[in-house]
């Protein structure tokens, strides 16, 4: 007689778990050890894995290839601005409330381009980033073509003194990464998250077993645009200037995005994470060679295309079966009484 | 007794192909019904009609005394109707036990442990336990029609539509399905059975009709039906009169 137990976590996603909270502890510490350009570095780098992430639950597990999450982004930066230029509102207040718009707009958005499928969905979504580029320039009260700086005494409102500022904006950009990958874990774990899975793999037999998928996609395209806008708003606060062509860029904002998802392995939490580490490490390398560290970036691009779709994490993954955040279920036999067989 | 499934005069085509030609009947809850009929019939229409997959053209299907009719699949399913597909259409990157938690907690509405538990019952019956772990994408075919079942009854269905299971599997194999679908009808679930393998067909149902060109030429007793003129010429391709 043997009976069975499911498991969901492993020894490898234990000991990550224990060093991810070490490294996070360390990095929330950052502005007692690290230098000024260090933290807006780093600052940086969350806010791209939050868009990477982000990107990656759309496009790589519920199928919502978009090149025009630039809408979002340069969406939350504007209502950011808007909201602490004419509402009065501090900026942290702002925040929130950009993710709460930009769910909101999202909604007919979705309606409007779900409706187009495969390659003729991400040009919509491209589209639409246009349309919202070309609406915002229109905004005089808002600088129009040329856009606008955030006035300074919103900026000294944030916190007392610069340093105590720039910590603040640190944080809330580690926030956020934090918060994104830690809510698209919790939801790859649910039911719903293996729903999403399933209706990457079958659509047919996602449906036929119960799955609304329309619902399923349309969710996770709202979440995504909400906490987009939110990844926006805090973009533009540590730039402090806004402009259309700046918030909307499809080169910023969704190019060196889907860039980092797919060499590090589209479809996976950890893809991102580790996308985001080799990005700003070319960048940080090569940034000073120009136009030719953009053909360095597309040539790695192709490589790991050709040579390893999956991506770097991919290969790891397949070749060490690992997990660092456990989706999975395993089933493990456990004998249940003394001497039985099995 | 209620009928658990009505189909009331339902029409479907695609062109000139008629799939399903005004087919009416009605099933008596804990019926296991077989249909039999020639390649192109329109038996895997049907099931597409009846679960959701295809809408019909007109007509009206009612389940439990309730029209399902402009349902789509997913709410039929969680409604109770569950099916196999004849073409396998396995989840392939999430394995054995995820494909059958993905029904139990979407279609059945279980969650936690009861939905494991459910799962791990069904894997023990449709025996795919020594596999539980594998990735749906590298089963055989055989598994990836015992997962079909699996599937299908982790959704704890009310009416089941079996599409062509027993197809490529051995004596020994074919005569344990054959109970394993038996164990499945005692427990009160309504069943349909769409089967080329007309021993099987016939160890288990208790009705049978056949389906010609998309319309139902023959519905009644399987021994009667099987041996009628009908049924001889039409689905064997038998010409009595040459």
């Amino acid at each position: 007689m043997s009976s069975y137990r499911v498991f969901r976590a492993s020894k490898a996603s234990y000991i990550a778990a224990a060093f991810g909270l070490i490294a996070l502890i360390f990095l929330a510490a950052a502005p007692w050890w690290a230098g000024r350009a260090d933290m807006r570095l780093l600052s940086e780098i969350f806010l791209y894995l939050a868009l990477a992430s982000l990107w990656n639950l759309m496009a790589g597990y519920a199928g919502l290839v978009s090149v025009g999450q630039q809408a979002y982004v340069g969406f939350g930066g504007y209502m950011l601005f808007a909201m602490t230029m004419f509402g009065g509102l501090s900026p942290l207040v702002a925040i929130p409330f950009a993710g709460l718009l930009g769910a909101l707009i999202s909604i007919p958005v979705a309606m409007l381009i779900f409706r187009l499928r495969g390659a003729y969905f991400a040009i919509g979504t491209w589209v639409i980033a246009e349309v919202f580029r070309l609406s915002f320039a229109q905004v005089s009260a808002l600088g129009g073509g040329s856009g606008s700086s955030l006035p300074a005494k919103i900026v000294t409102s944030m916190a007392d003194g610069r340093e105590a500022r720039e910590a603040l904006s640190y944080w809330l950009a580690l926030g956020i990464a934090v918060v994104v990958i830690a809510a698209i874990y919790r939801f790859l774990r649910s039911r719903n998250g293996l729903a999403l899975t399933a209706i990457r793999d079958n659509e047919l037999a996602a449906g036929s077993l119960g799955i609304d998928i329309w619902w399923m996609k349309f969710v996770v395209y709202v979440v995504s645009a909400a906490l987009t806008a939110m990844v926006g708003a805090l973009i533009f606060l540590q730039k402090i200037r806004i402009s259309p062509d700046a918030a909307f860029s499809v080169n910023d904002w969704t190019a060196f995005v889907i860039f980092i998802v797919v060499i590090g392995g589209i479809g996976t939490i950890e893809g991102p994470i580790i996308g985001t580490l080799v990005f700003f490490l070319l960048r940080e390398t090569l940034a000073d060679l120009g136009t030719i560290y953009l053909i360095i970036l597309g040539l790695v691009a192709i490589v790991v295309m050709l040579k390893a779709p999956q991506g770097i994490w991919g290969v790891l993954r397949s070749k060490f079966d690992l997990q660092l955040f456990p989706l999975t279920y395993r089933v493990q036999t456990t004998s249940s009484n003394k001497g039985g067989e099995q | 007794m209620p009928k658990i499934l009505r189909i009331a005069g339902i029409n479907k085509a695609f062109g000139a192909v008629i799939v399903a030609d005004n087919v009416a009947f009605d099933l008596e809850e804990g019926t296991a019904l077989g249909v039999v009929g020639p390649n192109g019939a329109g038996k895997t229409s049907l099931f597409n009609l009846i679960t959701g997959t295809l809408r019909v053209d007109s007509g009206e299907i009612y389940f439990l005394g309730s029209e399902i009719t402009k349902l789509s699949a997913a709410k039929r399913c969680r409604q109770g109707v569950a099916r196999s597909f004849q073409v396998p259409q396995p989840f392939v990157g999430l394995t054995v036990f995820e494909n059958a938690m993905i029904a139990a907690t979407h279609s059945a509405g279980l969650s936690g442990q009861q939905a494991e538990e459910r799962c791990l019952e069904v894997i023990a019956q449709t025996g795919l336990m020594s596999k539980v772990n594998v990735q749906a994408g590298k089963l055989t075919l055989l598994d990836r029609k015992r997962l079909e079942l699996t599937r299908a009854l982790c959704t704890n269905p009310e009416l089941l539509l079996l599409d062509e299971i027993a197809g490529g599997l051995t004596d020994a194999e074919c005569t344990s399905l054959i109970q394993t679908i038996k164990d499945i009808h005692a427990t009160g679930v309504s069943i349909i059975w769409i089967e080329h393998v007309v021993h099987a067909l016939l160890a288990v149902v208790d009705r049978l009709i056949v389906i010609d060109f998309g319309r139902l030429i023959a519905d009644g007793d399987p021994k009667t039906i099987m041996e009628s003129r009908e049924v001889q010429e039409i689905y064997l391709g038998i010409d009595i009169d040459a």
